[in-house]
Order: structure tokens, then C-alpha cells, then sequence
């Protein structure tokens, strides 16, 4: 036993001291997740205007003002000239619900498809002598919210002006939904880059080779990778939620005993996972391919950026059994719903078992040589 | 002689298609040193690491000290120091954390990591990062590790390729020291002749996965009947019905040289050059050389070891 710990101890030591030593990986772990917390914390803050970009096709001919800006102006807009030559914008908005700057930018009509096609503009307004007409990707929700957006600027103003409030309470602006979700896409990739991508690179150098043709506990190495993982997984989301703390005053409003053990489970499912992923391969090209495989579509469709409601309703049920939505769930109820161990338990157990079992499949397929 | 402490018999191993081991059978005997020589594909590694319990064969036996790989495991791997064929390291791991954490896996607390630095000439290098070593002296480290446990058995898979002629001497010098100081047995895989003859007693030569040739390095070239060969070029084309016949064996003509085979150089060069001087041939180049074992392996299989 006294063999064991020590095998243990040197196994954990060796992976702190090689991360240690490794500046980039420091950089990497600790201060990217941090820059991505802030940079879209702010852009998705509403602190700044927003500016949607229109392309601006004329196709009247007698008169030299169109349908659209006379209707925005009769509406009271403002139609200004900007320094780029013959684009207009108009601004919307007020202090209480935010500005939304659109930019009319001319073009004939293949020169919008183009600007449409290189993302300068999400939709193209064809303005004529008496209407518009409006042309855009319906899957597109940017497109979509400027479409209503500019309808409801040219309509005729009905006598009931809906007032329109900015969230701005803790717990319920992008912040904090995109944190908790952060945090747990931060224990799968760690896990999956630093458990996996490892694992196979070391076997590909024929270290793990080595390293088993000694009397070297196998269990002892393959305990030390994960408890490693945790150890410095736990740090790198400590560290964020500081941040985020600090920055953007997000507090955790639920139990941090359950906060704890769903970050623990987390981590378990995913070094399980890892490990499963890793057990075979001896190519790291192979490795990436199937790491990328597995986080990919979890951080597309767990919603870690945005709500997996707005994937079809059929996707639904299946998107909510992923690994990754149960973690990032349970984080963001326990995070800003309040919750406690009562309501994570289920999310616990699941990812536990899902994690032993896997664990366990990985460490008996364990290709060593 | 004593009872043989490795124990090979009619073992083969194939992958896919390729047979990489053919009914292979040798014994190695206590304190022996024995090289398994042969050329890139010979079937050396492969049956180097079914001794080393890292691969199994299809069929056949391998025991060691009485033991085989699936009756006592952890017994045969505190038996064996091994050294693999080109082994990395963690590389922001220093030598000596190295060799401590490798030694954590073996059930001896009281290895000294300082003894087996001074033995393998790295205690210098002892604070240097793994990723900061030469060629020479990862090589040692991984002589080192193999080492840390005071095996009986040393097996090293080409121990010095890729090496420098200096960086291949100093290892060649530790293993000739461990051989005096320790006593211990080494099965080495090389596939340099001079690396065989300089550290190993007895020679088995393989090609193809199978034994062509057995013995110490006199018992092989013996093989010759003690010929020894000339190779030499001439300034035009000479007729071989010139050459002295006594002493000669054989004679043949490499495209720019000849090589003549003889029962002996001293004896038969002076008849040799007095022709060449009756008749004004003027010699370009002149090589007398006792045979070795890359002549042997060419009779026996018509290529060179380093092919």
C-alpha cells in the first residue's frame, strides 16, 4: 500500500511539475478562459450600440428620396449621412432600452448578394417609390431582428408604445448565463485535452511502454491522471469564477456542497471519457480527430454559448442526455436558480455512474504497449 | 555448464502478414553477454520484447529464471532492467526526478539514485530538463532506468543507433564496466558488427526471424576456415589467370575492385604484387582485411548487415 502512494505521489507530482514548467500551458489553462469570459461578457452586455448593417438597393426613379427614408422620417427618424460616400443610417433606441445604429449601405442588387455572401450585411432592402421589400435568410435571427425591427420603425406609430427595460440584475444578463457553462466546458476540455491528448502522445513516444514494462501499479498511474486533472481543474474554474466575481459581481445564488460535487462529477464523467477515448490510438492525428468528435457537438448543442432551445424540438430530448448539458445545467441552476443538493442530485449520479462505467470499460480495453 | 536463466523454445510471432519470428529457439546462460545481430527487420525487437513480457508469442515457450510471463509477472519485471529501442521522456521532468519517479514503480525503497547517476556518467546532467539531453544521453538515462532495480537480466533493443562514434563508445564503456562489476547477464539487439564483437561473448545472428548463425565471434569466423581477404584496383583490366593459385580460394571482381579470398595475406600478397610488377600494372588502391562477421552474414545471405 505504502507502494502505491508513493507510485501515486511521484505520478502527480510529475504531471504538476511538467505544467508548471510549461508557460504556454499555464497561458492556455488559466488566462484564455478568463479573456473569453470577458470578452463575451462585454459583447453580449448591451453596454455598447449595436449597429446592424442593411444592404441599400435603389430602385426608384422619378423622385431622389425612396419609400424608406420618407417613412422613417415621417416617423420622426432622423436619416443621417455618414463619411463612407451615399451611406445613410438611421438610430433607434433611447438611454432606458439601448441605441441600435442601422447602416444603409447602396448597392445594386448583385453587389448586395456578394455583401451578403461575405457577412458586410445580413439583409438587402429594396427600396421603391412607394414600398420596400425585404430579403433575407429566415434562419437568420440577426436578419430577422433587424427585418422587425425596421418594419416596426416604418409602420405607422399606433397609440400604445410598449416601454422596452434593460436586464441588468445579476443572474439574469448573458454573463451569467454563459459563466456556469464556461466552467463546465472548461472540465470536459481539460479533461479531454489533458487526460486524452496525453495519453496518447505518451504512447506514441513509447513512454507508457516504458513505464509498464516495470512493476508499475497500473491503476496507481491511471488514478494519478485523473485526481492530477481534477486538482488542476478545480484551479482553472476557481480562477475564472473569481474573475467573473471581481468583474462582473456573478455570485454563486445555490449550494456550493452541491456546486462541489457536480464539479467533482463532472470531472469523473469526463476523465472517464478521456480515457475511453485514449485507450486505443497511438496517433495523435487520431487522437485529435476523435477528441474534436466528441467535444464538438457537445459545445455546439449543450448550450454552453447560447440556450440548446432554439435547436428543433425534436433534437431536444437527445441534446439534454449529453454529458455536457446535465454538467452545464446543474451548474447554471445552482449558479443563478438557487438550487440545491436536491435538484443536481440526479445530474450527479448520472455523470458518476456514466464516468465509473466508462472509467472502468477504458482501464480493461487499456492498450499499454 | 549451469542451467540456462533464459529459455527459448520454438517460439514465432507474425503480424498480419509478415512473420517476424520463425520457430526460434537459443538459450542464454547466467553472467552471459549475447548479441542478437542482425539487419533492420531481422525479427530482433520483436523477439526482444517477447522476453520482455511486452509482447506474447503465437506459439512456443520463453522462460526466465523458470518462470514464464503469465505464471509470475511482477517477479520476471523486478528480474529484468530494460532499455527499449528509442525511448522519450517526460520532457520537463529533470534526469534525476526521472530516474526517482521510475524507481517509485519498483517494490526497493532504498534505491540510490546518485549510484546509478555516477554509473551511467549523468551526474552532471542531474538538474537538466529530459527535453534538454543529447542523443548520448537520453541513451544513458535509459540505460540508467533499466538500472535503478539491480536486475539480473539487462536487455537493451540497439542501445547506441543513432549515435555519435564518441557517444557510442561511453555507453559501450559503462557496459563493459557493469559486465566486471556486476555480473549480470545482457541480451543486447544491434546491428552494428564491432557493437556484437566489442561486448558480447556469444553472437546469434538473425535475419527474416530466424537463427542463420551461433556462437562467440572466433567459433563464427571459423566458419572461413581463418581466410582473410585482399581487395584491390588496378589501372587497367588484368586477366585473374595471373593470380598465384596457392593459397587462393576465390576470387571474384566488384565492378571496380577485386577481392581475392586466402588462406594467407602474408604468404600470398609478395607472389601477387611480383606478377603485377612483371607485368607494369600499377595498383590504384590495396586492402588486406582479416574476414568479419558482415562478410559472414553477406556469404550467408548475399546482402550486408547495414542494408
Amino acid at each position: 500500500m505504502n507502494n502505491f502512494f508513493r507510485q501515486f505521489r511521484l505520478l502527480l507530482l510529475a504531471q504538476f511539475r511538467e505544467f508548471y514548467r510549461e508557460p504556454e500551458v499555464l497561458f492556455w489553462t488559466f488566462a484564455f478562459p478568463i479573456a473569453m469570459a470577458w470578452v463575451l461578457g462585454i459583447a453580449f452586455s448591451g453596454e455598447r450600440e449595436q449597429q446592424k448593417n442593411v444592404a441599400w438597393v435603389q430602385h426608384y426613379t422619378n423622385k431622389s428620396v425612396g419609400y424608406l427614408f420618407n417613412g422613417l422620417e415621417a416617423n420622426g427618424y432622423k436619416i443621417i449621412s455618414e463619411q463612407e460616400k451615399n451611406v445613410r443610417s438611421a438610430r433607434f433606441g433611447s438611454e432606458e432600452e439601448g441605441f441600435t445604429k442601422v447602416k444603409f449601405i447602396p448597392a445594386d442588387y448583385r453587389s448586395a448578394e456578394e455583401m451578403i455572401k461575405k457577412g458586410k450585411a445580413t439583409l438587402i432592402i429594396v427600396d421603391y417609390s412607394d414600398s420596400v421589400s425585404y430579403h433575407f435568410d429566415h434562419g437568420n435571427s440577426d436578419a430577422y431582428t433587424t427585418y422587425l425591427l425596421l418594419t416596426n420603425k416604418l409602420s405607422v406609430r399606433n397609440s400604445i408604445n410598449p416601454s422596452i427595460k434593460k436586464l441588468e440584475t445579476p443572474g439574469l444578463r448573458y454573463i451569467d448565463f454563459f459563466l456556469p457553462g464556461l466552467i463546465a466546458m472548461g472540465i470536459m476540455s481539460s479533461a479531454m485535452w489533458g487526460i486524452s491528448f496525453t495519453l496518447i502522445e505518451r504512447r506514441s513516444k513509447k513512454l507508457l511502454r516504458r513505464m509498464v514494462a516495470t512493476p508499475m501499479n497500473k491503476n496507481a498511474f491511471l488514478l494519478s491522471v485523473i485526481s492530477g486533472r481534477i486538482i488542476l481543474s478545480f484551479f482553472e474554474s476557481l480562477i475564472l469564477y473569481l474573475f467573473a466575481l471581481a468583474y462582473f459581481s456573478t455570485e454563486v445564488t445555490g449550494s456550493i456542497i452541491a456546486l462541489l460535487l457536480v464539479f467533482l462529477a463532472g470531472n469523473i464523467c469526463f476523465s472517464g471519457i478521456a480515457i475511453l477515448t485514449s485507450s486505443r490510438t497511438a496517433k495523435s492525428q487520431v487522437g485529435n480527430g476523435l477528441i474534436n468528435a466528441i467535444t464538438l457537438p457537445m459545445t455546439v448543442c449543450s448550450g454552453v454559448f447560447f440556450s440548446y432551445h432554439n435547436f428543433p424540438e425534436w433534437l431536444i430530448p437527445y441534446i439534454k442526455i449529453l454529458p455536457l448539458t446535465i454538467l452545464a445545467d446543474d451548474m447554471r441552476s445552482i449558479f443563478i436558480e438557487s438550487a440545491g443538493l436536491g435538484e443536481v442530485l440526479p445530474g450527479v449520479v448520472i455523470l458518476t455512474l456514466l464516468g465509473s462505467i466508462i472509467t472502468f470499460i477504458g482501464a480493461k480495453i487499456y492498450k499499454w504497449y | 555448464m549451469t542451467h540456462p536463466i533464459i529459455q527459448v523454445t520454438s517460439v514465432s510471432k507474425a503480424f498480419k502478414e509478415v512473420r517476424a519470428v520463425r520457430e526460434l529457439s537459443f538459450n542464454i546462460y547466467p553472467g552471459e553477454f549475447v548479441a542478437l545481430l542482425g539487419p533492420n527487420g531481422a525479427g530482433k525487437t520483436t523477439m526482444m520484447e517477447m522476453i520482455e513480457g511486452i509482447q506474447f508469442p503465437d506459439s512456443g515457450v520463453i522462460r526466465i529464471d523458470n518462470s514464464a510471463w503469465k505464471e509470475n509477472p511482477a517477479r520476471l519485471r523486478s528480474l529484468l532492467g530494460i532499455s527499449l529501442q528509442e525511448t522519450h521522456f517526460i520532457e520537463k521532468l529533470t534526469v534525476k526526478e526521472t530516474l526517482e519517479l521510475f524507481a517509485s514503480f519498483y517494490h526497493e525503497s532504498h534505491i540510490k539514485i546518485s549510484e546509478v547517476l555516477h554509473l551511467v556518467g549523468l551526474e552532471e546532467k542531474s538538474s537538466a530538463y529530459t527535453k534538454n539531453l543529447s542523443g548520448g544521453q537520453k541513451q544513458k538515462l535509459a540505460l540508467g532506468i533499466a538500472l535503478l532495480n539491480k536486475p539480473q537480466i539487462i536487455l537493451l533493443d540497439e542501445p547506441t543507433t543513432g549515435l555519435d562514434p564518441a557517444a557510442r563508445r561511453e555507453v559501450w564503456e559503462i557496459l563493459h564496466r557493469l559486465r566486471q562489476e556486476r555480473g549480470m547477464t545482457m541480451i543486447l539487439t544491434t546491428h552494428y558488427m564491432d557493437e556484437a564483437e566489442f561486448l558480447c561473448e556469444r553472437i546469434i545472428i538473425m535475419d527474416k526471424g530466424q537463427i542463420l548463425a551461433e556462437g562467440t565471434v572466433d567459433q563464427l569466423l571459423a566458419r572461413f576456415n581463418k581466410s582473410e581477404k585482399i581487395e584491390f584496383g588496378t589501372d587497367r583490366e588484368i586477366d585473374p589467370a595471373i593470380f598465384p593459385k596457392d593459397n587462393l580460394l576465390k576470387y571474384d571482381y566488384l565492378g571496380i575492385k577485386w577481392e581475392l579470398i586466402v588462406n594467407d595475406i602474408v604468404n600470398y600478397l609478395p607472389g601477387l604484387l611480383t606478377e603485377m610488377k612483371q607485368r607494369e600494372i600499377t595498383l590504384r588502391s590495396l586492402e588486406c582485411k582479416k574476414m568479419t562477421l558482415d562478410d559472414l552474414f553477406i556469404t550467408l545471405t548475399g546482402r550486408s548487415l547495414n542494408e
